[in-house]
C-alpha cells in the first residue's frame, strides 16, 4: 500500500472514539475480543467490526489460541509521522472542545447583557 | 460537536480544519487573546497554562508556558507575522523541550460559514528528529488522556 494511503486508513481508524479506546487498552497489553468488549456498551459483532478496521490499517494483530483470538498493537504500529499525527489531534481535540465552550459560554454571557 | 480534520500535505505540511458554532471574530480572538488562549490552548487534560504572553499584534512575542502540576513542564516562543483581523493569523512558533525546535511557520485563517466559522490551520511537519523530540515528552501524555478516555468509555452507546 501506498504510505499516503495507509495514513489515511490509519488516520480513519484512529478518528474512532471506541477504536482509540481499544488501542489505549491493548496498549496495556494482549487481551481478548470479549475482554475488550466488555468497557464498552456495545455488541460483541460491533467490537469485532471496529478490530477488523485497526486490524486493517495495520495498528493490531491477532493470534490464535486455541478458540480465541487475542489481540495487540501491531509492533511499529504507530511510530514515527502516525504517532506525531496521533499526538498532535488528541491534545487539539482537547483544545478545541474547550474552545468549544468558551465560546459557547460567551455568546450565552452576551445574550445577557441587557 | 464538530470533529477536526486532520491531513498530511506534500509530506512536509500538516493542515487541520475545524469548524466553530461562533462568528469568525470570536474566533479570532481566541487566539490571540491571552485571557482566552489560557482556558483552551492546555493539550491534553491536567496541564495548565500558568504563563501566558500573546502581544497580539505584527512582530509580537508570543510564549506560552505549560505545566501538569507534577514538576514536567515545557514551553512555546513565537512570533506574530501578519495579522488580518478577523481573517487570517500568520506566526513561527518554537517548541523548547527544552532545546528549541526548528521554528515553525503557521498560518491560521477564519471563514464564516453560515453562523459558524471553518478554522483552517496549516503548518509544516516537524522532521523526524523533532518528532522523537516530541514524542518522548508527549507520549506520556497522550497515554495519559487515553487511559482517562478508557475509563470513561463504559457510558458510551453503540454508534457513539
Amino acid at each position: 500500500m501506498k504510505r499516503e494511503a495507509l495514513l489515511d486508513r490509519t488516520l480513519s481508524a484512529l478518528a474512532d472514539p471506541t477504536r482509540r479506546g481499544i488501542l489505549a487498552r491493548l496498549a496495556l497489553g494482549e487481551a481478548t475480543v470479549s475482554e475488550l468488549a466488555e468497557p464498552f456498551a456495545i455488541s460483541q459483532p460491533a467490537i469485532s467490526r471496529h478490530i477488523r478496521v485497526l486490524s486493517e490499517a495495520g495498528l493490531i494483530v491477532q493470534r490464535v489460541a486455541g478458540t480465541k483470538r487475542p489481540c495487540r498493537l501491531a509492533p511499529g504500529a504507530l511510530t514515527g509521522l502516525d504517532e506525531y499525527l496521533e499526538l498532535l489531534r488528541g491534545a487539539l481535540t482537547h483544545n478545541y472542545r474547550r474552545l468549544d465552550q468558551l465560546l459557547a459560554g460567551r455568546a450565552k454571557g452576551k445574550d445577557k447583557t441587557p | 460537536m464538530s470533529e477536526l480534520v486532520l491531513t498530511t500535505e506534500d509530506e512536509t505540511h500538516v493542515v487541520v480544519k475545524r469548524r466553530f458554532e461562533a462568528s469568525p471574530d470570536a474566533v479570532y480572538r481566541a487566539h490571540l487573546d491571552p485571557e482566552l488562549i489560557k482556558q483552551w490552548c492546555l493539550g491534553p487534560e491536567g496541564w495548565t497554562m500558568p504563563v501566558c504572553i500573546n502581544e497580539g499584534k505584527p512582530g509580537g512575542k508570543i510564549r506560552y508556558e505549560w505545566s501538569n502540576g507534577k514538576g514536567t513542564s515545557f514551553f512555546l516562543t513565537g512570533e506574530i507575522l501578519e495579522l488580518d483581523p478577523p481573517h487570517r493569523i500568520v506566526h513561527v512558533e518554537r517548541m523548547h523541550m527544552p532545546d528549541p525546535t526548528p521554528a515553525n511557520r503557521v498560518v491560521t485563517t477564519f471563514v464564516a460559514d453560515g453562523a459558524g466559522t471553518l478554522m483552517t490551520m496549516r503548518m509544516s511537519l516537524p522532521d523526524a528528529e523533532t518528532r522523537r523530540a516530541m514524542l518522548a515528552t508527549g507520549m506520556e501524555r497522550g497515554m495519559e488522556a487515553s487511559y482517562a478516555r478508557l475509563e470513561r468509555l463504559s457510558g458510551w452507546k453503540a454508534g457513539s
